[in-house]
């Protein structure tokens, strides 16, 4: 078995015990990503030299006895997470040669604790797609399937961890971006609970909705990599000050007294076949495990595509306003004033999506049309919301599926965003509710693309759905299957 | 002025706080450092960067609040104004919209006639200011213009008025006043020239008895007393004869140039932005319980009005002087000193007025500056009413106190000003100066008073001012009168 292999808990065992360095596993990433991200480009940036250094310090703490669970593993960060020194570019060219002058809170937290981190990961500009083929730095591609999409928008972060690139790595999911691409790649990935995890440092997309999340191989190392980053952080006004659990002290045991919520707007018309076998299958395994089944209804659900793309195209029209090539970022001047400036730097420097997405933005913010859309939206959002805290008095749990199919084709479905944006159905919602929900593998189809299995728990309630998804986990063997690169 | 029409004028004061660093991150907020040397991500608008409110700030605004008898909403919330300009870093401008921090004040002005008037506050809310942007003279530097961005995220509070005054006097004396008890609240510096405190005024007209307002002009860039005035009178004018032609007034932002004392166009209602006001998502709702209400009432400090009613009833000061005094939250404050060290309060009040300011003034200092500290005037003080200075004695003492710093009692002792009240010293003086001086005594005792005063002149002029005046009367009027 390779280096590259094992999960952060496997590799973190032979750490302590000096079995191996965290040079020698940092060096043996750095070859595998050598040898494959051509084909995958989940990397925009890769920084050797730093990851060595930051390996060298570990192996000092591990040697000193001083090791914690993260230290001296190699991970890896979606470019849209600042780090000092290191290029961010959130897969745009306006800031394509962009290098932050200061750390946000995720890459200190890790560095504190000791992680290497080997680089920047690829990504749907600004986080806004679900297939990774908004970047401009290029497509990323499923380590299943090289025709196929990894999904997105943290299309990098759940391609690396599949293609063994990192041990782990962080994505953020503001309508399904860490859910929807860690189930096409058959990986584990979490979101937690608005407010949950710092934002200072994340490039905001939509504000209200964006959160970050591990992305890993297993529900362990998913628990770890949340107790890393969680927490109350002062410079974020919307981080929540409550205390955090010992996620892992929460994993084990079986599902019983669990009650399992099937939200029936979610199992529809239109869901593919195998993923709808998958998830099937997956409800009897918890049932097996001693789990209650029951139905729930979130009458609300056909509304929050709409509800979604009015809130947070209104925040994004206005978070993106700031590149404007004054200060930092792309310009473009041509001599022409002021004005000129603004519109040609960033013309050149958005991608289509993202500019579709400041107009629509833009718009439902407009005098005259605000009531209409942003703050109908809103109320809106009101509703879902309270759709899920009703389902949760009859649910500890609720079960759905991550996305309607498996990972499609590259090109299959760039010309028509409505189709595109209909990949994020059942992620979405969660995000509007604020609430906390994981994706983990939960089958393959025939032609060997993997299925995700979400699990939506109450606002802080994480601990819940990864004792409930390593229950799962411990019943399967989905996530011992590796990518065919 | 016109007098056909009436005058209808609202103001909206942006107020800069005294807070020690910016409202949403923890820059200082000083005047005057180097360009941006006092920025960071947050107020660089840095991508993921995220605000955090100042505490400090929003006390501030609750003081001013109270101090202008709003209700603090117990439930305010920020919202980004969006627009481009590239002295805002983030592409909008965190400040409040519908619902502002304080609501339905009032202020109290004086009017011309001697009147009392009281002019709505409708809201108060809080918001950052933006940087500046420097453009250099010299030609070399071409069509370049630089960005200085300390001053962006420094802490606003942005008071609007009701259209409740009726002639420039008025907008003056609003702003005086609002400018006198944020001062005083100590939430604003009040420097003008700084722009600590800016002002535009939204100035229509109509026919006496109309009930509509008329089509308002708003005029930017009023940032003294007197260019308020002249800015309403220009636009008032302009008005008035634009209608009385038989055009009308647009509605549109005006820019007043205090070189010309005119107005002139800026953008008008078709220009006017879309702001795309909406609730901040980097932000919480900011809740103020009353219990913080309450305890920012407990420290706010005693308001001009109050403390002129106390100087007149706890010291038995005439109204004018406590009036005079209570301008200046300083001045008060260093006469109330005095007084807490044993000055007399009518003294005290006098020297305050006179000599202190006097010589303040010549050197143009601030009182907090002053080298003769409230203890040390009060030490002056307590010679005269001992009498071991005369009042006139005191005025040396005084200017040599202010040069050396020293304390009264070492100037007396060293420059022996002691008066004189041993009345065998003065007698015998007053015996010289009658021997000498024959023919005047005649004239008295032939009933020429007035030569008194000349014997009196004489006695301190040959004590050199330190015999004690009342002695040198009594004891002149016994000798004259044998």
């Amino acid at each position: 078995m390779s280096l590259t292999d094992l999960t952060i808990h496997e590799l973190h065992e032979r750490l302590v015990r000096r079995e191996v360095s965290s040079v020698e596993a940092t060096r043996a990433y750095l070859e595998r990503i050598a040898a494959v991200d051509e084909r995958i480009n989940a990397f925009i940036t890769v920084d050797a030299e730093g990851a060595l250094r930051q390996a060298e310090a570990a192996d000092r703490r591990l040697a000193a006895g001083k090791g914690g669970a993260l230290t001296g593993i190699p991970l890896a960060l979606k470019d849209i997470f600042v780090t000092e020194g290191v290029r961010t570019t959130c897969a745009s060219k306006i800031l394509q040669n962009f290098i932050p002058p200061y750390d946000g809170a995720a890459a200190a937290r890790l560095k504190e604790a000791g992680a290497v981190l080997l680089g920047k990961l690829n990504m749907d500009e600004f986080a806004m797609g679900s297939s990774n083929e908004n970047s401009a730095f290029g497509a990323v591609k499923n380590p299943w399937n090289l025709q196929c999409v990894p999904g997105g928008s943290s299309g990098g972060s759940a391609a690396a961890v599949a293609a063994r690139q990192a041990a782990a790595t962080l994505g953020t999911d503001t309508g399904g971006s860490i859910r929807q691409p860690a189930a096409h790649c058959g990986v584990v990935g979490l979101k937690p609970t608005y407010g949950r995890v710092s934002r200072y440092g994340v490039i905001a997309y939509a504000s209200s909705l964006d959160q970050v999340g591990p992305m890993t191989r297993d529900v362990e190392d998913c628990a770890l990599l949340l107790q890393a980053v969680a927490g109350h952080d002062p410079a974020d006004s919307t981080s929540v000050d409550t205390p955090v659990p010992d996620y892992r002290a929460a994993l084990g045991g079986d599902l019983k007294g669990v009650r399992v919520g099937l939200p029936r707007e979610y199992f529809i018309e239109g869901l593919d076949s195998d993923v709808k076998e998958a998830v099937m299958g997956a409800i009897t395994v918890c049932r097996e495990l001693g789990a209650e089944i029951v139905e729930v209804s979130l009458p609300h659900t056909e509304y929050a595509v709409a509800c979604y793309y009015l809130v947070a195209t209104a925040e994004a029209s206005s978070n993106l306003a700031r590149y404007d090539g004054v200060r930092y970022g792309l310009r473009v001047d041509e001599g022409k004033g002021l004005l000129d400036m603004y519109m040609k730097s960033r013309a050149a420097g958005f991608g289509a999506e993202v500019k579709r997405r400041i107009m629509l933005g833009t718009y439902a913010l407009s005098s005259g049309y605000y009531d209409a859309y942003y703050l109908k939206a809103q109320k809106v959002r009101t509703l879902i919301r309270r759709d899920f805290l009703e389902a949760f008095e009859k649910a500890d749990v609720l079960l759905t599926p991550v996305a309607p199919t498996t990972a499609f084709g590259l090109g299959e479905k760039t010309a028509d965003p409505l189709q595109m944006y209909l990949s994020d159905i059942f992620t979405i919602p969660v995000n509007l509710a604020g609430s906390c929900a994981l994706s983990l593998p939960c089958g393959f189809t025939p032609s060997g693309l993997p299925v995700g299995l979400q699990l939506v728990g109450r606002p802080f309630g994480e601990e819940t759905i990864l004792r409930t998804a390593h229950a799962y986990e411990q019943a399967t063997d989905w996530h011992r299957r590796v990518a065919p690169i | 002025m016109n007098s056909k029409y009436e005058i209808v004028i609202g103001l909206e004061v942006h107020v800069q706080l005294t807070t020690a660093s910016k409202i949403f991150c923890g820059c200082s907020t000083r005047f005057g450092a180097s360009p941006n040397s006092q920025t960071c991500p947050v107020c660089l608008g840095l991508p993921g960067a995220l605000p955090v409110l100042n505490r400090r700030a929003v006390e501030m605004a609750i003081m001013a609040g109270l101090a202008t008898r709003c209700t603090i909403a117990e439930r305010s919330v920020f919202a980004r104004k969006n627009y481009f300009y590239p002295d805002l870093p983030k592409g909008y401008q965190i400040s409040q919209f519908e619902l502002p921090v304080c609501v339905h004040g009032r202020l109290e002005i004086e009017t011309e006639g001697g009147g009392k008037k009281s002019v709505g506050i409708t809201r108060i809310h809080m918001e950052e200011d933006a940087g500046k942007l420097l453009h250099p003279d010299s030609p070399a530097a071409g069509s370049v213009s630089y960005v200085d961005l300390n001053r962006a995220c420094t802490p606003l509070l942005e008071v609007v008025s009701e259209p409740d005054m009726r002639s420039s006097d008025e907008a003056v004396a609003y702003l005086k006043k609002l400018h006198q008890i944020v001062v005083y609240l100590g939430v604003c510096d009040g420097n003008m020239e700084e722009g600590s405190f800016r002002c535009d005024a939204n100035v229509s007209i109509r026919p006496w008895g109309q009930k509509e307002f008329g089509t308002r002009a708003e005029i930017k860039n009023v940032n003294s007393f007197r260019f308020v005035k002249q800015a309403i009178d220009y636009e008032v004018e302009r008005q008035a004869e634009l209608i009385e032609e038989g055009g009308k007034v647009v509605q549109e932002t005006r820019l007043f140039d205090p070189n010309t004392g005119m107005t002139r166009s800026m953008r008008g209602k078709e220009e006017a932005h879309d702001y795309r006001y909406f609730p901040d998502p980097d932000l919480v709702p900011l809740v103020i319980s009353p219990e913080w209400v309450e305890q920012v009432r407990l420290g706010l400090p005693e308001l001009p009005e109050a403390k002129i009613e106390r100087f007149v009833g706890e010291y038995a000061l005439p109204r004018y002087d406590a009036e005079v005094l209570s301008a200046d939250r300083a001045l008060a404050d260093y006469f109330e000193a005095a007084v807490a060290a044993g000055a007399n309060p009518k003294a005290g009040s006098n020297w305050v007025m006179g000599e202190v300011t006097r010589a303040l003034n010549a050197e143009g200092i601030d009182i907090e500056r002053s080298p003769v500290s409230p203890q040390m005037l009060a030490g002056m003080l307590r010679r005269i009413d001992d009498g071991t200075i005369s009042g006139k004695i005191a005025k040396t003492v005084f200017d040599e106190m202010w040069k050396s710093g020293k304390e009264a009692d070492a100037i007396i002792e060293e420059k022996g000003l002691k008066q004189v009240t041993d009345t065998g010293a003065i007698e015998a003086v007053i015996d010289e100066i009658l021997a000498a001086n024959p023919g005047q005594v005649e004239e008295y005792r032939s009933g020429k008073e007035k030569v008194f005063g000349f014997f009196v002149g004489q006695v301190m002029k040959a004590s050199k001012g330190k015999a004690n005046p009342a002695a040198v009367n009594e004891l002149l009027k016994k000798k004259l009168n044998m």
